[in-house]
């Protein structure tokens, strides 16, 4: 046992290094996780499994904006709770600064989650009705006390409450007295609360008011630069998740379909699906409707249960051949741009990839 | 997977053949609710038309009143708490309004449809979706069941849900969620009605999706010669579509424009304000303008302009004036057909 908290202190040791701006915070290698399907009420027996993430790897650097894009059900969520570890992962490794955040327990992995924070999607349902939002936002403090002592966390909340905007003065109110975007500023603050590294934002602006999504994305970018976060923003939104992201990896049915800059992913993107869920997005400008190129898939994306042989989009793909469906392409730099000093030249799960210009350019 | 080249499928207005006028009308209409913390006034004075063939979108924020104008021009509003105090519509030059109930039940329908935002809860979970098509004959052309559940695989395979025949018999929670949405414009289109009223009818779907939704109805809208009051809060799907737009604010009319006039020139600082503060795809900015301040609460609209707390020009005359919805014409003058704008300075903000 001794030998077990000695290895907890190292852990919590190096979770407290810091890392310099650029470098590799967090690095995700073939993630996955399959949510077994079973038959039978006694005798349990396993009949298949719902591959929600199936071998996703990234790396999220110091300071940077990471997107993730995908339409509902590619598993952009199931990654963002493996990385909270709110979900064990079936294989596969996240380390948090060289530790495997998905083999540790007890005091190393909550030294671990002190640093890394979620904002969630929807602020009607994720802030407690009953509790005020003092005690909301220092609920955190009950957990970590080391970061607040007891008498400064009315002083520590209200600080936070100031920095996301809103009057110090609300710390007795309740949730519902409150609008949808204030809502979301005190998700934000209590996710700020434990002064955390890694804030992993799940749709955070998709459940407000355009006026309002203007505001809050403002405030995560200032926030972003005073406090040095690192952000893994998950959005269906791809205008949300180009404006904010540094770096966009597209997902398609448990997989990452293609990675890379955001100028490498709107402007030279490679992969069909990319291009398609690009062209597909209603660009505000009417006079772009009339010499627009729009890719209109057909069909739905397929269950995860059974995901295609072969690249999981070729059901979908115009560009579909024998290969497609016999040999899984490997997330690589395409063959024909490796190499090369071209946007093109960017991580692609295709067997085909070719550019294609999709997003008119002004 | 087909590639479509826009050029060909922008929807022109036609007019309709039978009938001179407009086909819908909405006049100085006003709504409000009646509830324990006092009266709410979600609608203030609507005026809008739409022709047959023409796109009409509604564009607002969650609060403006667009859906609660829908539902009075359906005839869906629950009445009480809402009440109706002022106002006419008229549907082919008649008050609607003044109808009795089994009169605006004929029209309901038959002569106007509506598509509802969520489709999951808009069908009945416990009936097929054969069965609730079908239902539409049953009711309104008194056919048999058979003969309904003919009607109905003819319609699905008209809104593109591939092996109709076989699925008439599914449950709603059997379907994607697309394809839920082409049973609910399947459901408008069932007795080809003249006018329909879509309610936010992509926001639940993904993009990808979205898009196929799209394509569908301005196709069906083209081969019926249909009128469609597109209520939406996505300036992006609005630019796609639409023939000329009414932006709604406080639950009133801010902005009246024809679709390419609207977004080179906004004559109101809220939809000036709009357009700047949404992300786009194909450019990368810093940082967005933001409106700030929140939509105002409908149990106390701000005195004057409904806007003004959250406006950048706001002057005194704002705040105790209230601005009629006026033409809105070029520098020198000279009309701009179908613009109109409530603002006591939209020559600053056209011109400026």
């Amino acid at each position: 046992m001794a030998d077990l908290s000695k290895n907890d202190e190292a852990v919590a040791a190096a979770v407290e290094a810091p890392v310099g701006r650029g470098e590799p915070i967090l690095q995700v290698r073939n993630l996955k996780k399959h949510f077994p399907l079973t038959q039978g009420i006694v005798f349990k027996k396993q009949v298949g499994a719902v591959k929600a993430v199936d071998g996703v790897s990234f790396d999220l650097y110091q300071g940077e904006t990471l997107g993730i894009v995908g339409e509902s059900g590619c598993g952009k969520s199931t990654v963002a709770k493996l990385l909270m570890n709110l979900e064990s992962a079936t294989a596969g490794e996240v380390f948090y600064k060289g530790q495997d955040i998905t083999k540790l327990s007890g005091r190393a992995l909550k030294a671990v989650r002190r640093n890394i924070q979620m904002v969630f999607q929807d602020p009607y349902t994720s802030l407690n009705p009953r509790m005020t939002v003092g005690d909301i936002i220092g609920e955190p403090f009950d957990i970590h006390p080391e970061v607040a002592p007891k008498g400064d966390r009315r002083r520590k909340v209200q600080e936070l409450l100031d920095v996301v905007g809103l009057n110090p003065e609300y710390i007795n109110r309740y949730p519902h007295q409150f609008s949808g975007g204030q809502r979301q500023r005190i998700g934000i603050a209590r996710g700020l609360a434990l002064n955390p590294e890694i804030i992993i934002c799940d749709e955070p602006v998709s459940a407000l008011d355009v006026s309002v999504q203007a505001q809050v994305i403002n405030l995560m970018g200032k926030l972003q630069d005073e406090f040095n976060l690192s952000y893994l923003f998950i959005a269906h939104d791809l205008s949300i998740g180009r404006h904010i992201s540094d770096r966009v990896g597209v997902m398609y049915l448990g997989k990452m379909a293609e990675i890379g800059t955001d100028e490498q992913i709107y402007e030279h993107p490679t992969h069909p699906y990319t291009q398609a869920l690009l062209s597909a997005v209603p660009v505000p400008d009417p006079e772009a409707r009339a010499h627009r190129e729009r890719i209109i898939l057909t069909g739905d994306v397929p269950s995860p249960a059974n995901p295609p042989s072969g690249c999981s989009f070729r059901t979908r793909c115009w560009k579909a051949q024998e290969k497609c469906s016999q040999e899984t392409p490997l997330l690589a730099i395409p063959q024909r741009f490796d190499g090369l000093d071209t946007p093109a030249a960017h991580l692609s799960a295709c067997h085909f990839a070719e550019e294609k210009q999709v997003v008119p350019v002004h | 997977m087909t590639i479509i080249d826009n050029t060909a499928t922008v929807p022109s207005p036609r007019d309709g053949a039978d009938h001179t006028g407009p086909l819908l009308e909405v006049r100085d209409l006003h709504v409000e609710f009646h509830t324990r913390d006092g009266v709410a006034k979600a609608v203030n004075g609507v005026n809008y038309s739409v022709n047959a063939g023409e796109t009409l979108a509604v564009l607002g924020e969650s609060g403006s009143g667009k859906s609660v104008t829908a539902q009075a021009i359906m005839g869906i509003l629950d009445m009480p708490p809402g009440k109706i105090p002022q106002g006419e519509i008229l549907f082919r030059g008649q008050d609607m309004l003044k109808m009795a109930e089994e009169e605006r039940r004929k029209i309901r329908g038959r002569k106007i449809a509506m598509i509802f935002q969520d489709a999951l809860s808009s069908l009945n979970p416990v009936l097929s979706v054969g069965y609730q098509l079908g239902e539409m004959f049953r009711v309104h052309q008194g056919l048999s069941k058979k003969d309904a559940t003919v009607k109905a695989v003819e319609l699905m395979d008209k809104v593109k849900i591939p092996a109709a025949k076989a699925r008439v018999s599914d449950y709603p929670h059997q379907f994607s969620g697309g394809m839920r949405q082409r049973i609910m414009i399947a459901m408008a289109l069932a007795l080809e009605p003249d006018l329909i009223i879509a309610d936010e009818p992509t926001t639940a779907l993904d993009v990808t999706v979205q898009a196929q939704v799209m394509d569908l109805l301005a196709e069906l809208q083209q081969e019926y010669n249909m009128g469609l009051i597109l209520i939406t809060h996505d300036l992006g799907v609005v630019a796609d579509v639409a023939d000329k737009i009414a932006v709604m604010y406080a639950g009133r009319i801010v902005e009246q424009a024809p679709v390419h006039e609207l977004y080179k020139r906004p004559a109101h600082p809220y939809t000036k304000g709009l357009l700047e503060s949404i992300p786009r795809l194909d450019q990368k900015g810093q940082e967005l303008y933001a409106i700030k301040g929140l939509p105002p609460n409908l149990l106390r609209v701000p005195t004057g302009c409904a806007f003004n707390p959250r406006c950048p020009k706001a002057d005194d005359i704002c705040r105790t004036e209230i601005p009629a919805l006026v033409p809105v014409t070029e520098q020198d003058g000279a009309d701009l057909p179908g613009r109109t704008s409530a603002c006591h300075f939209w020559k600053e903000t056209i011109h400026g």
